[in-house]
């Protein structure tokens, strides 16, 4: 019984470390990437005896300790509660959202099943999109708590603008679970396995190329970044809702918008790119459909499986981060048409082809 | 779950909902609402309702409470210095909630009403509460309902823009 | 499985009922007045779910789909009244939505 909590807990804190050290390489990613698209070097000031890491220590190290040191300021008549509670809040929903996601498949320590998953769920894509939707909350509380017009309007901007897109995620997301037949997404990773013809990989892109698409754009703007970051504004409202904001809770904001692109990469690459999978890699060894064999014991395989997932996942954050400093802003009111009038209805036409694609199939067998 | 889970649960619950009911400040009573939806969905979770609690989570807490939240500060509604009726409307409304309380707690502790559950609950069938169980009741006895539904939504939306809308006047 | 006798969460349910009521009668906030309507909906759900468990039937459960999406539609339209009467009235304290009184 306490052995069951203790592996538990050891599941959560590991994959609780896994997402700050997935933030931290977003953190970045975003500073040396957009250098590099931008000809220019990026931060490479701060060094610990003269190893700057290309970056990683101003980002990594640095910058924390910057603003973890800073004063914390609080506005004159804003209620203190809800300021504190708004970068809370925003950073709980989207670090939760990481349970349901599978790092690995179930292996078998001494005689017992260990899920390598942080809490596996049979809900699992119900429950990440029920957090996500938990996420509105710091933004439209940020806002509110800040005693300040622009950020009132910042927050209003975009808590309006992750309702509306969260619609679409959800209808491309049914379009999944309608063609795996299941919403466990330990289930849906392992049905990934298999191979279609005998050589491609049953990966979730080769059945729904078009709900891959409404679920980046979809991600994407529910992270409220560019092109769908109207909401921080950053030449516009200064810092949108989070503008009267310093130090820890800044962090705290900044962090959850990086775990929050982590949490799109994660279900990103969980559903449509096979997850922990790789390409024809067994339980015992890789069987290539060549005919070729290569047999490869347990703990390889489960370390491969594990790092697959982490390179997946980063992969499609720096894919994020490349589509930031790439496009241009959309206006409110074009942020608002595409998500009502262009996604929805390309959305439900998604659903309604799977519906008909997936009757005809299981009618014919 | 053992009886200490479920008295922890059941004293946040009744904080948060007295949050609801007592705080002046209307932001804050609905974000109490939002701590006392949170832990009604652990609540289904430990009673075997996966499904509805995160539902539960999805569309209570994120979208209902956020309405509120969205037209309370459109309306700019700060704290109320006098939020509560006055003495007489409230000592007679503490005495009718006592009765009624009374009322209901001998209609659930009675010991010879059997049938309304008093004992414990037996084990349940592993996929009892699971997404499958719950859609095919809804596909299958309850799908006149669940088209209704979807009629009172529409209905709802057409009539919730029709009423906000300014008039062009 | 589970310790717990069922009349315990009915009494919590009964208990929330309760709070809600009061809150709607006590509050003038006609916005806190719909929270404490919401709670009092919550209890109820709380209610059918237990009884769901108790009885091994998803009758309750799928009650509580119904009631959500009442719910989600009665606040809706609710929202919207209120919305309308402020712009009209410039309050939201029940005492003087009083047009209709005698």
């Amino acid at each position: 019984m306490v052995l069951e909590i203790g592996i538990a807990l050891l599941r959560i804190v590991a994959v609780l470390a896994m997402v700050m050290v997935m933030a931290g390489i977003y953190g970045w990613f975003e500073r040396k990437v957009s250098a590099l698209m931008q000809d220019r070097i990026g931060a490479n000031r701060a060094s610990i005896f003269g190893f700057a890491g290309a970056g990683l220590i101003n980002t990594m190290m640095a910058d924390p300790l910057k603003f973890a040191t800073k004063e914390d300021f609080v506005p004159s008549g804003v209620d203190r509660l809800l300021h504190t509670l708004a970068p809370c809040v925003g950073l709980f929903a989207v670090l939760v959202a990481f349970a349901a996601l599978p790092f690995g498949d179930t292996v078998q320590v001494g005689g017992r099943y260990v899920p390598l998953q942080a809490v596996p769920l049979n809900v699992g894509i119900l429950y990440i999109l029920a957090m996500l939707s938990l996420s509105v909350y710091g933004v439209v509380l940020g806002g509110w708590a800040s005693n300040n017009r622009f950020s009132f309007l910042g927050g209003i901007r975009g808590s309006a603008q992750m309702i509306s897109y969260e619609l679409a995620m959800g209808l491309s997301l049914v379009a999944m679970v309608m063609t795996y037949g299941t919403i466990d997404l330990q289930e849906m990773v392992r049905a990934q396995g298999h191979l279609i013809g005998g050589w491609l990989p049953a990966w979730g892109i080769f059945y729904q190329p078009l709900a891959f698409l409404l679920f980046l754009i979809a991600g994407i703007a529910e992270t409220k970044r560019a092109p769908f970051d109207l909401p921080e504004g950053e030449s516009e409202l200064v810092g949108g809702y989070f503008t009267e904001y310093s130090g820890m809770k800044y962090l705290m904001f900044f962090m959850s918008d990086f775990i929050e692109v982590g949490v799109v990469a994660g279900i990103i690459a969980t559903l449509f790119f096979g997850g922990w999978q790789v390409p024809y890699l067994g339980a015992d060894g890789f069987h290539f459909p060549f005919g070729l064999s290569l047999a490869l014991p347990a703990v390889v395989v489960i370390l491969l499986q594990l790092a697959t997932f982490l390179l997946k996942v980063v992969f499609f954050g720096w894919l994020q981060i490349l589509i930031r400093w790439t496009l241009p802003r959309l206006r409110y009111d074009q942020l608002m048409w595409l998500g009502w009038k262009g996604m929805l209805p390309v959305s439900l036409f998604n659903v309604l082809a799977t519906a008909l694609i997936v009757l005809a199939v299981q009618g014919s067998r | 779950m053992s009886p200490v889970v479920f008295g922890i649960l059941a004293v946040l619950l009744m904080v948060s909902a007295f949050g609801v009911v007592l705080q002046s400040s209307p932001v804050r009573s609905a974000l109490s609402l939002v701590v006392t939806l949170f832990l009604i969905a652990v609540m289904f979770l430990l009673l075997d309702a996966p499904l509805v609690a995160v539902l539960q989570v999805a569309v209570y807490a994120g979208a209902i409470v956020v309405l509120f939240l969205f037209v309370i500060m459109l309306l700019n509604l700060q704290d109320e210095p006098r939020a509560m009726a006055r003495a007489s409307i409230l000592f007679s409304a503490v005495l009718l909630g006592s009765l009624f309380l009374l009322a209901l707690l001998r209609l659930f502790i009675a010991p010879n009403r059997v049938r309304f559950g008093v004992g414990m609950m037996s084990a349940v069938s592993p996929d009892f509460g699971s997404v499958g169980s719950l859609g095919a009741q809804l596909f299958t006895r309850h799908l006149l309902a669940f088209e209704v539904t979807s009629i009172l939504l529409l209905v709802a939306i057409i009539g919730a823009v029709v009423l906000a809308k300014r008039r062009l006047a | 499985m589970t310790p717990v006798p069922i009349s315990w969460f009915l009494i919590l349910g009964a208990v929330l009922f309760t709070i809600g009521t009061l809150g709607v009668m006590i509050r003038r906030n006609v916005i806190v007045i719909f929270l404490s309507i919401e709670l009092m909906l919550n209890a109820v759900n709380l209610v059918f779910v237990s009884f769901a468990r108790q009885l091994h039937s998803m009758d309750g459960q799928v009650i509580v789909f119904f009631v959500m999406t009442v719910a989600a539609a009665e606040a809706a339209v609710g929202l919207a009244i209120i919305i309308s009467v402020f712009r009209n009235r410039e309050t939201v304290n029940v005492d003087e939505f009083n047009l209709l009184h005698w």
